[in-house]
């Protein structure tokens, strides 16, 4: 057997299980800082934001973050009684954890919002949806920001 | 006077799901942009955006130093009645810039 190849397959086995262990302890995947955890908890009102229905569409990779494209819509009727009272964004990583928020109601006819916005680094951003019954949705996406909104001026 | 660019559908059927673009021209100065000299460009943003249409705000943000200059903001509405929808914009010291559009529902 080529010993190259043999080499390179050893690396492939020990390397993987490692390359595995390190995704999931990068530090995208640990809670959000308490300032932001604090803003989406305020939002929240005290009820645990469950996942689902809410889409977050935003590039995973960001080569200026001075104006990144967003969209984030909710899957709901947009009835009187059945709809998406607020959509509000954070940041984990920014200055400043608060993103935007929008009031929605059933004359929006669809829960849809495209917005841009800058990010000062790499980073998780999440979406919360408060519903007409109280109800909570959350989504989240990571991304990777290669020039952040310049804050030196 | 900044520029605003307003796109919604000249018409629609009664009922029907529109989609409404907003771009309104303005620095959404942060307040973390340091000067040479010390201290910050002081932060000048604008905080609220309404949609009023069919006599009542259908939609509504309230942005923050995170949005982008120049804010973006599209959504939709159900279209209910012909007439004028107006687009108003408040920034941090209570200034006010409105912008008006008008769809005929069919």
């Amino acid at each position: 057997m080529d010993f190259a190849a043999l080499s390179r397959r050893r690396l492939i086995v020990t390397g993987l299980p490692a390359l595995i262990l390190g995704l999931s302890l990068r530090p995208a995947h640990a809670a959000p800082p308490p300032r932001t955890l604090t803003a989406m908890r305020e939002f929240a009102g005290g009820v645990a934001p469950m996942n689902g229905r809410v889409l977050l569409d935003i590039p995973p990779l960001v080569e200026n973050g001075n104006s990144v494209p967003l969209t984030v819509s909710v899957e709901s009727p947009m009835t009187e009684t059945d709809h998406v009272a607020e959509i509000a964004l954070f940041s984990e990583r920014n200055p400043l954890p608060d993103i935007a928020r929008f009031r929605l109601g059933p004359r929006c006819g669809q829960a849809w919002v495209m917005t841009r916005i800058r990010l000062g680094d790499t980073q998780t951003i999440h979406a919360l949806a408060r519903m007409s019954d109280g109800s909570v949705r959350a989504a989240s996406a990571e991304l990777l920001v290669t020039l952040p909104a310049c804050i030196e001026g | 006077m900044s520029r605003a660019l307003i796109h919604v559908p000249p018409r629609a059927r009664a009922g029907e799901i529109i989609e409404i673009r907003t771009l309104v021209q303005h620095p959404m100065e942060t307040g973390f942009r340091p000067l040479p000299e010390g201290g910050f460009v002081p932060r000048l943003i604008l905080r609220r955006f309404e949609c009023i249409y069919d006599g009542a705000v259908v939609f509504a943000a309230e942005l923050h130093p995170a949005v982008a200059a120049n804010p973006y903001i599209a959504f939709r509405l159900r279209a209910t009645r012909s007439g004028g929808i107006l687009f108003r914009w408040i920034d941090d010291q209570g200034a006010v810039r409105e912008e008006r559009a008008g769809i005929e529902v069919i």
